[in-house]
């Protein structure tokens, strides 16, 4: 494997084996810390980001390398109106690895196809987002300890959450797993998602409008944002936004030993009393996400420990 | 109506009824020198009608964009005025510039030198996905 485009490009067995250096590199940080001495990571950010962007640039620091790239479309030659295969050739000049986030979709695989080092998918406007994908089943693993046999909740925006769309694809491959979808109507899983990936390999899902009904039954509620970049019309943003925030009393029928996931950032979606909550795990997958990502740079650059 | 006999060239028959312009045009057949000719609504006994095209000359014919549209579709090739071969394009794995991604979200939107490349996802119901956003490919 050369790059990481989309989740679907891992095996369960290579998502196993960054689960396992993941949880290696928790547990022995000083034995990573060098690995990646000279090397860089070049993190081409043509939209904003906080976790991801700053997520790779920890781990490459991490583990002994070096950081070098731009934050918005505006601060590169894109703003002059290079093509994303011309900075992607440039970049290789300077960097051994790339880590790209961009409005339009497919931009890393352009990226992908047109230089020799490895390039990371960090987000590609409503599409693929694998290594958020990645920090989501680290955290799951963490915190259930498999992926077998578990019911998983996907609430909010269904319909463009990258995250939930990736997540479904990743967890499909396991056995026992079912999925709840909670979403307004408006917001629901596209068709292709239930056709292609759901209904193919036979997964069970429910699709459901409310949160309340379906929380007794959940081990993992994957909470998501209304996301205001995804919508052409504002009105039909401002419409749907607040459609379901997780409130304590919304979680009074939940399990004791539910996780709730959030790939962040959150807005109104969750209220901050749950932040105390045991149950609440979502600033602990931000820095899983840290962890994944020190696993999968060294696994795209051939490192060992 | 009569249309004169090939010497040397290629008869696209079995194009479905109302497809022969758009083939016509997909096949860039308006840029060729030589004579063509689109028969339309001829009648055809599997499919009571359909359209053809017959092409003056041996071009170099892309196989794949007819499997695309119709893959019914079958060539003559003619050389001498004697039929020498026959192909039956089948559903081509991948489709470049034949059809543009229509998600104003794809990097082909904002990027036009990319080639518009769609590639066979599933073979029973012929659906095509654009290799950069996966989109489904409109005619």
């Amino acid at each position: 494997m050369k790059d990481l485009i989309d989740i679907r490009d891992l095996t369960e067995a290579e998502i196993d084996e960054l689960v396992c250096t993941a949880e290696d590199i928790i547990a022995n940080p000083d034995k990573y810390a060098e690995v990646c001495k000279r090397k860089k990571i070049a993190t081409l950010f043509y939209e904003p980001s906080t976790r991801t962007r700053l997520s790779f640039e920890a781990a490459m620091l991490e583990l002994g390398g070096s950081v070098i790239g731009f934050s918005a479309a505006a601060d590169s030659s894109a703003a002059k109106g290079e093509s994303v295969a011309d900075t992607a050739k440039t970049v290789e000049c300077f960097a051994d690895i790339i880590a790209m986030r961009h409005p339009k979709e497919g931009a890393p695989y352009v990226a992908s196809k047109n230089v020799d080092i490895p390039v990371i998918n960090a987000g590609d406007g409503g599409h693929n987002h694998p290594t958020q994908t990645l920090t989501d089943l680290l955290t799951i693993h963490r915190e259930k300890g498999t992926f077998e046999n578990l019911v998983v909740g996907c609430c909010g925006d269904l319909k463009f959450g990258r995250t939930v769309h990736s997540l479904i694809s990743a967890m499909s491959r396991y056995a026992g797993v079912k999925f709840v979808l909670i979403s307004p109507e408006e917001l629901k899983v596209p068709e292709n998602v239930k056709t292609e990936i759901l209904d193919k390999n036979n997964i069970p899902y429910v699709e459901t409008t409310s949160l309340e009904d379906a929380m007794p039954e959940l081990d993992i509620l994957y909470m998501t944002r209304v996301q205001r970049e995804r919508f052409f019309n504002e009105a039909d943003y401002v419409r749907l936004k607040d459609t379901y925030i997780l409130t304590p009393e919304k979680l009074e029928n939940a399990k004791k030993t539910l996780s709730i996931l959030h790939p962040l950032p959150r807005v109104n979606e969750i209220s901050v009393e749950i932040d105390k909550d045991p149950r609440a795990v979502y600033f602990k997958q931000v820095k899983n996400g840290k962890y994944i990502r020190m696993a999968l740079i060294m696994k795209l650059l051939g490192i060992k420990a | 109506m009569i249309i004169g006999s090939i010497v040397n060239g290629l008869v696209i028959d079995h194009i479905p009824a109302g497809k022969g312009m758009e083939l016509y045009h997909d096949l860039k057949l308006d840029e060729l020198s030589c004579e063509v000719a689109i028969i339309k609504n001829a009648p055809s006994e599997k499919y009571g009608k359909k359209d053809i095209i017959k092409v003056n000359d041996l071009i170099d014919l892309d196989l794949d964009i007819l499997g695309y549209i119709a893959p019914q579709i079958t060539v003559d090739f003619i050389k001498n005025g004697e039929r020498v071969d026959k192909k039956h394009p089948s559903l081509p794995e991948t489709i470049t510039n034949v059809i543009k991604c229509k998600n104003p979200r794809c990097i082909t939107s904002i990027e036009q030198e990319l080639d518009q490349v769609f590639k066979l996802t599933d073979v029973e119901s012929k659906t095509y996905r654009c290799i950069y956003c996966e989109s489904l490919a409109k005619k």
